[in-house]
């Protein structure tokens, strides 16, 4: 079972590499709309990514009023 | 289609269709690559009136209103029918909007019924303005089986035998009541009549006309205006089909195009955008020879569909690009926020035209849009049939605010006549918008007279509406403003909204006060953000009853300070 900051860890390096910046740019409360510079649909690709590493299924819903990627974090924790 | 100055209301229109094309196929519902419901239209009836009698049995009669607060799904549109079959009122929600803000919605418009998602109701019911709810009768949608509902009704098991009573309205009974905005201080919800709709239907159907098999690919929530229009109202009454996609990721709409063959499509700009930058690329990435022949044939289709469209010619000179889109597609249509004209005409060089049109709640969804003949890009079209247009108060360069007369005018904001008296006004609803009719009748825009923005999404967001976040926050007073009305910018992209900060005598901005500020932001929804502040060192002009007088402030600080002025946060 993966921890949250496991969880959360992954995340920021799966982030990193879908947008192409340096992984220790990234921190878990960074809200990511801001620090990458995408709108929401870019948020939805990378949330594609990030289903087939955890081999979940995230609905589009799920990134209702999310902004940080420790928030992120823990939508996925609970359908770990 | 139905001849729909037959017929008095929503519920007597889709009553009518469901008659009509009983097996035509009307529904299907596609999760990703699943397919979760396929309805025809006797099948759809077939879900809606044991719905529609078990309601009646818990008290829905006319006039009743009932709220659906739902992603854009196969139920919703059930629902609805099932409310209008009774001869209530529809309260379409914001699905995207919190809890509270649902919550404070569904207490405006005093909604007695609620027909909601489960994964939505969780959040209401975990919200701490839940006890305000006073629906007295909820639905809820996909609960898992051991799920406990605080006294809610599973949608499936909601069910009752015998059939129930049709209640007919009158064109000038409301049907919905719409919220253009107002989760703030002072919600706008626009009373809109069976009229209206019907109105809307007729007129748009003239220029982008549905008929059974034509397929309708829904990605925009139905509480969209847009959406409930052109992805509800209009393919119903003329035996189409609409495709639900519970999702808006690129692969899967790409899928969807093809699996489902789809005719039309309506979208938000930045969907449009994201569709246009994937192609970009897949053109950027061929092989010189190719790309250059690919160029080529655009540039023959953009000469051969100059005056107007030519499907078949551009099916035949660019069959790759339109057997990625399933090889039907007709149209697609954007609105809901500015659209620029290089995206508009680099799909109508492919040989896929958009119907780029403008409109706004009030008005009944759509009041421009373009007709094809010819396409133009650099406008949003002329206004649609039975639509006057007026540009009041031009400047020398024929610019003004734009005026609409119509029948599908909504009646009212709702319980607040006096909005409603500053809105319309002898009959012609103020948009707020700035614009100029050319020589040939088609609208161009230039900006907002109001203080408001609309983000790429197709949100509007009024400033009233982003205060109440920052309340209670250490300064003398503040203020939101759209940066577009304090400095009036002749653009409707990229617009931001600024907070006017006024501090105490001697208090001065520190950095904890950003801080403050900046994490008060967080909390709001990306898209409803402020982008910067600016520090005001005068007394906020005021009414006797203690508001704001925002239009002096704006005067005075345009006066003294420049954009310049804006720290970005």
């Amino acid at each position: 079972m993966n921890t949250i900051d496991k969880t959360t860890d992954e995340v920021l390096r799966l982030a990193a590499e879908h947008f192409k910046v340096q992984r220790d740019q990234l921190s878990p409360g960074d809200d990511f709309f801001k620090k990458l510079g995408i709108n929401s649909l870019q948020a939805l690709d990378l949330l594609t990514r990030i289903e087939q590493h955890f081999q979940i299924e995230l609905p589009d819903y799920e990134l209702q009023g999310v902004s940080d990627f420790r928030t992120l974090a823990q939508r996925i924790q609970s359908r770990l | 289609m139905l001849d729909l100055r037959q017929y008095n209301s929503l519920g007597e229109a889709l009553r009518a269709a469901l008659e009509r094309w009983p097996d035509e196929s009307c529904l299907i519902e596609a999760d990703r690559d699943r397919e979760n419901a396929r309805l025809s239209y006797r099948q759809f009836k077939e879900q809606a009136l044991p719905l529609a009698s078990a309601l009646q049995s818990a008290g829905l009669q006319d006039g009743s209103r009932a709220a659906i607060i739902m992603t854009n799904q196969s139920k919703w549109l059930i629902s609805a029918y099932a409310i209008f079959f009774c001869g209530g009122v529809l309260v379409p929600l914001d699905y995207k909007l919190s809890a509270a803000e649902q919550l404070q919605l569904l207490a405006h418009s005093h909604a007695e019924f609620l027909v909601i998602e489960y994964h939505l109701w969780r959040a209401l019911t975990q919200s701490k303005q839940f006890d305000n709810l006073k629906a007295r009768t909820v639905l809820v949608t996909e609960a898992p089986a051991s799920a406990e509902l605080a006294g809610a009704h599973r949608w499936d098991d909601f069910r009752a035998a015998g059939e129930p009573t049709f209640i007919p309205r009158k064109r000038s009974d409301a049907a919905c009541i719409v919220y253009s905005s107002g989760t703030g201080g002072r919600p706008k919800g626009c009373v809109l009549t069976h009229e209206n709709y019907l109105e809307q239907c007729v007129a748009l159907t003239s220029l982008y006309p549905f008929w059974p098999g034509v397929r309708y690919l829904s990605v925009l929530p139905t509480n969209h205006a847009i959406d409930f229009m052109v992805g509800f109202i209009g393919p119903f009454t003329c035996g189409a089909t609409v495709v639900h996609l519970r999702t808006l990721r690129p692969e899967f709409i790409r899928e969807a195009f093809t699996k489902y063959k789809i005719t039309y499509m309506a979208l938000v700009p930045m969907v449009l955008k994201n569709l246009e930058r994937g192609l970009r690329q897949r053109f950027a990435d061929l092989p010189p020879g190719k790309r250059k022949l690919l160029n080529a044939l655009i540039a023959t289709n953009r000469a051969l569909t100059r005056r107007r469209p030519h499907l078949k010619i551009s099916r035949a000179l660019l069959p790759q690009v339109h057997k990625a889109f399933g090889g039907e597609l007709r149209a697609l249509f954007v609105g809901g926020a500015f659209t620029e004209p290089e995206t508009l005409q680099f799909f109508y060089d492919l040989g896929i035209p958009v119907g780029n049109g403008y409109g706004c709640t009030e008005a009944g969804t759509v009041i421009t849009v373009n007709d094809l003949k010819p396409f133009r890009g650099d406008t949003v079209g002329k206004p649609l049939p039975g639509m006057e247009v007026k540009i009041t108060n031009p400047g020398a360069e024929g610019i003004g605010e734009v005026t609409v007369r119509s029948r599908t005018l909504m009646s009212h904001y709702l319980d607040d006549p006096e909005m409603t008296a500053d809105t319309i006004v002898d009959g012609w609803l103020l948009t707020g918008d700035l614009g100029r009719l050319d020589s040939s009748g088609h609208l161009q825009l230039f900006g907002r007279k109001k203080n408001m923005i609309v983000t790429e999404e197709g949100k509007n967001i009024y400033p009233e509406d982003i205060e109440t976040y920052f309340a209670g926050l250490p300064a003398k007073e503040f203020c939101v403003f759209a940066a577009n009305y304090l400095w009036p910018a002749r653009t409707m992209v990229g617009e931001q909204l600024v907070l006017v900060l006024h501090l105490e005598i001697a208090q001065e901005i520190t950095e904890a006060l950003v801080r403050e500020v900046a994490e008060r932001n967080r909390r709001l929804l990306n898209y409803k953000r402020i982008s910067g502040y600016l520090a005001w060192d005068r007394d906020f002009p005021l009414t006797a009853s203690l508001k704001i007088k925002r239009a002096e402030l704006a005067e005075q600080i345009r006066q003294n300070r420049d954009r310049s002025a804006v720290v970005p946060l």
